[in-house]
């Protein structure tokens, strides 16, 4: 008999869905869902706080509901929805973390206090240039299409991260794409750089989940199921063609190290960074890096450990080029939203270093890694988002030079998150690349690690330029002024600059909750 | 009729999607050019379920389509903006950012 027909004779059972575990990712895609009812059914001028509430209630609510559970939850993590969602500690961990630098990018992307309508776009169809174009800068519109967009693209991180086979892997990846690349093409001025980041986005974007798809097919071909737990047993031991094995590792690899922005695969960064509205710039650099390094770690630890004498050696390449790159590149750079960019190359090859030593000790410490910079990033955005000339933000380097005489506060705050990205002790950078490297060096990765230590050095140099700029150099007399935040954005910021501090002079709380367990391997 | 004819044939359109996404200069045809790829994984899994003699590969093939179809209508949003803008769907036009 035809084994298809054989298995359709199978009575199919509904599977088991946990709810209590998946709370927060269902209250994110609903209030999603009705932020899209918002847009269709209530009127343009009360929509902006209509969605304001209900996003930042949503994101409140599903952190409630995931404290909840956090205290009450099986030790060893529980596969829910048939075995397509494993929520462990890591996983919980890491919905943690996005809620709480989604609640600080939602504050900046709410923000109207530092421009009349903040940094949408006020009707995305009027074409860059026109008459009606110049309307729209001085109108306070604004398209809240925005707020379930990104609502819709936490959700797709929160399921990335706790996706347990290929399949619902790469769906969450094009629910966590598909809204960021629209929200790249917003922006209120300089449109033109905005749409262009957004097709660069798109095109780059598709090609590389288009790479992890054909990894995906390889893989099921190779192992017969996309589950995680089953490619680990089918690559432990079988005689099996290695071929389709890792083939499909390495297209998989390409397509979730493009969504890290990590070393070759980078090129869309600093051109998306720079031409997306800042607040969309901030939630980028913070969640998505969150989401890509979680799905690479869960990828790596449950389906290819078996296997990492063989993928190791490239990995490693990956990493230091990823570092090399973007230390060396960030050196020359003039604008700070793309030196930020080739920062965060720099530092995904640091969490890769963490990624890859696959013990307990480097799951913890890249779990810490991330929560650590995703605060510095984001406070680092919103602070670039406030030194602004009549024609926007003045990202140019020169416009920042003695910044420190007309706003010490600004500049101090900067320098600050700046130093946090350089590693200096004392702040959440220098503990969280400690932790990181030490369990490289614990693993046997000695020469990666001292690798590592000469780009941080090398990187260091470029975050003191801009030090050395703000409080070394005379300000220009048409300079750039320092706007006022208003409550949303100096929320965020400071929420930015007291993680950063907290994690750096009290990283134990923290620590402990990331190395409280490991993967669910059940499936 | 052995099925790893298939895996080739799908394996040749994948290459020919990728190479034509980094040859190609209008972004409709560098957008279709993924489309095949993504086209030429779903004969892949089609083919993989039939050699696996598993259902999964088929039902996968059709998350792929709906995924597919999903990405058009953000992806030719996109292009249409920066379209009325330019008057031009090339790529090569884009180029404000660099460096």
């Amino acid at each position: 008999m035809n084994p298809f027909l054989a298995q359709q004779m199978q009575t199919v059972e509904a599977p088991g869905i946990d709810w209590g575990a998946i709370l927060p990712m269902v209250i994110v895609f609903g209030a999603a869902c009705v932020g899209v009812l918002i847009e269709a059914f209530v009127p343009k001028h009360q929509r902006w706080s209509g969605q304001v509430v209900l996003t930042l209630g949503s994101i409140a609510a599903a952190g409630i509901a995931l404290g909840a559970y956090v205290s009450g939850r099986p030790e060893h993590g529980v596969v829910t929805m048939g075995t397509t969602l494993s929520i462990d500690t890591p996983a919980l961990f890491l919905w943690g973390t996005l809620l709480a630098l989604s609640v600080a990018a939602v504050l900046m992307i709410a923000d109207r206090s530092v421009e009349p309508g903040g940094s949408f776009v006020a009707q995305a169809g009027i074409a860059p240039g026109t008459v009606q174009d110049r309307a729209q800068v001085q109108s306070t519109g604004m398209q809240t299409e925005v707020f379930p967009l990104a609502l819709f693209a936490l959700g797709g991180m929160m399921a990335f991260t706790a996706a347990n086979d290929l399949l619902t892997m790469f769906i969450a990846l094009e629910v966590l794409s598909l809204p960021l690349y629209l929200m790249c093409g917003l922006a209120r001025r300089r449109r033109l750089l905005s749409q262009e980041a957004a097709v660069k986005y798109f095109l780059l974007g598709a090609f590389a989940s288009a790479f992890f798809l054909y990894g995906l097919a390889l893989l099921y071909g190779y192992a017969g199921s996309v589950k995680l737990a089953d490619i680990a047993t089918a690559a432990a031991g079988t005689d099996r063609s290695d071929t389709l094995l890792f083939a499909g590792l390495g297209l998989l690899m390409v397509g979730l190290l493009f969504k890290g922005s990590v070393g070759p695969f980078h090129t869309w960064t600093p051109d998306v960074y720079q031409g997306a509205p800042t607040p969309v710039t901030a939630f980028m650099a913070a969640c998505t890096k969150v989401a890509a390094f979680g799905g690479i770690l869960r990828v790596l630890t449950v389906a290819f450990e078996a296997t990492s004498w063989e993928w190791r050696g490239v990995m490693w390449a990956v990493a230091i080029i990823s570092m090399a790159i973007g230390a060396v590149l960030g050196l020359t750079q003039t604008d700070l939203k793309r030196m930020i960019a080739y920062s965060s190359i720099a530092h995904a090859g640091f969490l890769l270093i963490g990624t890859m030593a696959l013990t307990d000790e480097g799951l913890s410490g890249t779990l810490f890694y991330l929560l650590a910079y995703g605060f510095t990033t984001l406070a680092a955005f919103g602070v670039i988002s406030l030194v602004r000339d009549s024609t926007g933000e003045a990202t140019h380097l020169s416009a920042w030079a003695g910044l420190a005489k007309r706003s010490p506060l600004l500049a101090g705050v900067f320098t600050f998150l700046l130093l946090a990205l350089a590693g200096i002790p004392l702040t959440s950078g220098f503990v969280g690349k400690f932790v990181v490297f030490s369990a490289a060096l614990s693993d046997g990765m000695a020469p990666l690690v001292v690798i590592a230590l000469v780009f941080s050095a090398v990187a260091a140099f470029f975050y003191l330029r801009v030090v050395v700029l703000m409080y070394f150099s005379e300000p220009a007399s048409d300079g750039p002024t320092v706007s006022v935040p208003g409550a949303f954005t100096t929320a965020s910021i400071a929420l930015g600059v007291i993680v950063t501090l907290l994690l750096g002079l009290l990283p134990t709380f923290a620590l402990d909750w990331a190395g409280a367990g490991g993967f669910a391997l059940g499936g | 009729m052995t099925p790893t004819y298939y895996l080739l044939l799908s394996a040749l359109l994948f290459s020919i999607g990728a190479v034509g996404v980094l040859v190609r200069r209008n972004a409709i045809v560098v957008f279709m050019c993924i489309e095949l790829m993504l086209n030429a994984v779903n004969l892949s899994l089609v083919t993989f379920a039939r050699i696996n003699a598993d259902l999964g590969g088929q039902v996968m093939a059709f998350f792929v389509m709906v995924v597919a179809a999903a990405e058009v209508v953000v992806g030719l949003a996109i292009i249409m903006a920066i379209f009325r803008t330019r008057r031009s769907a090339s790529i090569d036009d884009t180029n404000l950012l660099k460096y």
